[in-house]
């Protein structure tokens, strides 16, 4: 029991890394956020410009979707890091982590709202059409609302398992827990800090989680 | 226009790349052929255990599940591989990601095989027992047939996931598909042979997630 | 004096709470062979949840039932064998929808019973041909309606060889078109002889063919007796008013 707690929580090695644990946190916090608003707001829009059936648009929207739904983040990720610098185009690397997982979330996020969409009743449209509302005016106020309200569960599952990858910015660099918890682990040949990486992520995802469980029993995504 | 596609698109690189990275493939499917299986076999466990009678082992198990959600997947890699030698529990890579994916994919899974059996109505174990059916029986010949059935569309979707993720095995040097793509372009200085890669990784699931999508929109209408 | 026949099915002191309230408040029940006992009451008066505990498809709280004289209630009885003597009917048939009739009424032959394929289809054959649906042995319930999912139901309770069956409100889903075709198999195991616990509010039903009418209410049995008598004049109170409500 004590060579675990040596191995593990070592108390002056929790004392020395916890500051740079929690710089990991607030990295994680800033960039799940940014990836959040953005890959939504992009999925939300993506799913509207959809709505309005112009072919050659959605051809381009559904190409896109399906790419970033069937390639692995970390490849996608690789490909801009290492690639980019070479053509002559230079981001910092949580800007890359940043861009990647705001479009693979746009991705997953569209078809989601995509399915949302068409899902709420054709009578509705009527409905809004029939008492003056225009296309946009019966998008916005009717059947948006409805489509977002259908969609909350899938859409927090999604949105939890992509802003996990954050993780993955341990791969270039960028200074978020998992980097934090590795280098500090080579410094001091102790396990302790991996330790408190781990559980800074279920400190910070296992609230989500539980968030997650209770929306999808609130709001059962109806299936036959 | 033209260094873009020197960059990304150099098929000589990606054709002199192409054997190491069919390498990591082959890799990549027998990997794929162990870890989802696996999970398959794990969340149907997970699932039967978070519908015990006690309170306490659903409790326990719940628990654990979101756990195991709750971190990401290559933190508990990382820490399975390179944090349990410091304990004396030394695994090889493989093992390592056998381990870590055990654990992450079959909660997700046993989520999933969950929401299946909710799903199925209660009258189904009525009309099961009061024939004299006992639990393995109901489960086995009424329940988890329909169970499945209802939430295939979740199970294929997440098997794609799994295939996925088992890209992170790369940061623990484990040669598969992106891990042979990666040591290529160190070696050329050509991002290709990851684009490649990536090109492997459509082929492989494009079809179904495409396939996925009508499916989901069926359901949904 | 005649010598009453033993009581099939023997309920003594049977009580039910889920939580804090108490669904039934010591019930007594005596069922004779052959017996059809109808079972009458408003929503609420907790008929279905003594059917339920007939096979224990609901734990009782307190109080024994005992069937041919095994208890149910005891640990070493064998409750999955004794459930095959009690055959339950349920208003929403509860048919397995990815298995054909004959597939429905044959499993629990083929996994509990243990009989080969062949000799459990040939009984599940005999039990869809009582029920007049041998003719549908291979369809899908979807393809049926409801009547003839009902009847199937029936046909999977009887192919266990039931002393006793139960019956749950076996026509309330029903188009009132189908219902015929169900009493009509119900009459017929009556004439042949099954002791039956009909929870129902198929009244003329229970004028033609039972040999006793129960009312309860609030858990407990109220009244009890001959149909005409229920029907005619029954003696409490709330018996009468709920008469009057059915009849008028």
């Amino acid at each position: 029991m004590n060579a675990f707690l040596e191995t593990f929580f070592k108390p002056n090695l929790i004392a020395q890394y916890w500051p740079d644990i929690l710089k990991g946190i607030v990295v994680t916090i800033e960039i799940a956020f940014a990836v959040v608003v953005c890959g939504l707001l992009l999925g939300l829009l993506l799913a509207v410009l959809r709505s309005f059936r112009i072919t050659p648009i959605n051809a381009l929207i559904v190409v896109f979707v399906d790419m970033f739904r069937a390639l692995p983040p970390l490849v996608i990720v690789l490909i801009v890091y290492f690639g980019l610098p070479n053509v002559g185009i230079s981001i910092p690397s949580f800007a890359v982590l940043w861009l990647v997982l705001t479009l693979v979330l746009a991705a997953f996020a569209e078809e989601i709202f995509w399915a949302g969409i068409l899902s709420v009743p054709k009578g509705q449209w009527d409905a809004g059409r029939s008492t003056g509302f225009a296309y946009l005016g019966t998008l916005a106020w009717i059947v948006l609302p409805q489509a977002i309200r259908l969609t909350v569960p899938p859409i927090t599952n999604r949105t939890v398992a992509i802003t996990k990858n954050t993780a993955l910015g341990m791969v270039i660099g960028v200074p978020e827990i998992l980097s934090q918890a590795t280098s500090a682990q080579s410094f001091s040949g102790n396990a302790t800090p991996l330790m408190l990486g781990a559980l800074a992520y279920v400190i910070l995802f296992i609230p989500v989680v539980a968030l997650g469980r209770f929306l999808e029993t609130r709001f059962a995504w109806r299936r036959s | 226009m033209d260094a873009l596609i020197q960059q990304f698109f150099n098929l000589d690189i990606m054709s002199r790349a192409l054997p190491l990275v069919l390498h990591g493939l082959w890799q990549t499917v027998v990997l794929c052929l162990i870890v989802i299986p696996l999970g398959l076999a794990g969340g149907l466990l997970f699932a039967l255990v978070s519908l015990s009678r006690s309170r306490a082992i659903r409790y326990v198990m719940i628990v654990a599940i979101d756990f195991f959600r709750a971190v990401p997947p290559l933190v508990l890699l990382i820490f399975v591989y390179s944090g349990l030698p410091f304990a004396g529990i030394r695994l090889s890579p493989l093992t390592a990601v056998a381990l870590a994916f055990f654990l992450n994919t079959s909660s997700y899974y046993g989520e999933i095989y969950r929401a299946g059996i909710e799903s199925v109505g209660r009258g189904q174990w009525d009309a099961a027992r009061s024939t004299g059916l006992n639990a393995f029986h109901t489960l086995a010949s009424v329940i988890l047939p329909q169970a499945v059935r209802n939430v295939l569309p979740d199970l294929v979707s997440n098997t794609v996931e799994v295939v996925k993720l088992t890209s992170i095995a790369s940061v623990v040097a484990l040669p598969e598909l992106l891990y042979s793509a990666d040591m290529a372009r160190s070696i050329t200085f050509n991002a290709s042979p990851i684009v490649l890669a990536a090109a492997i990784y459509l082929v492989m699931l494009w079809p179904v997630v495409r396939l996925i999508s009508r499916l989901e929109r069926r359901i949904a209408s | 004096m005649s010598i009453l026949p033993a009581p099939i099915l023997s309920i003594a002191g049977l009580r039910k709470s889920f939580g804090p309230t108490e669904v039934l408040r010591g019930i007594d029940l005596a069922v004779a062979p052959q017996e059809l006992v109808f079972i009458i009451g408003p929503s609420g008066s907790g008929k279905s949840t003594l059917l339920r505990c007939c096979n224990r498809l609901e734990e009782p709280t307190a109080g024994v039932i005992t069937l041919g004289g095994v208890d149910l209630m005891a640990r070493s009885t064998d409750i999955n064998a004794m459930r095959r003597k009690i055959g339950m009917v349920f208003q929403s048939f509860n048919l397995y929808p990815h298995m054909t009739a004959l597939g429905n009424v044959t499993l629990a032959l083929r996994k509990v019973v243990g009989k080969s394929r062949s000799d459990a289809e040939q009984l599940g054959m005999a039990a869809l041909e009582r029920v007049g649906l041998s003719a549908k042995a291979k369809s899908y319930p979807s393809e049926l309606s409801g009547g003839q999912q009902q009847r199937v139901a029936i046909a999977r309770a009887l192919a266990l060889e039931p002393s006793v069956m139960l019956f749950d409100e076996p026509t309330s889903a029903l188009d009132p078109e189908l219902v015929g075709s169900v009493l009509a198999v119900m009459r017929e195991l009556k004439a042949a002889g099954m002791t039956m616990l009909v929870v129902s509010h198929e009244m003329r039903f229970a004028r033609d063919a039972a040999d006793r009418v129960i009312f309860m209410d609030h858990g407990m049995i109220v009244e009890q007796g001959r149909p005409e008598r229920i029907f005619a004049a029954p003696q409490e109170t709330r018996t009468k008013a709920f008469i009057a409500e059915l009849t008028r």
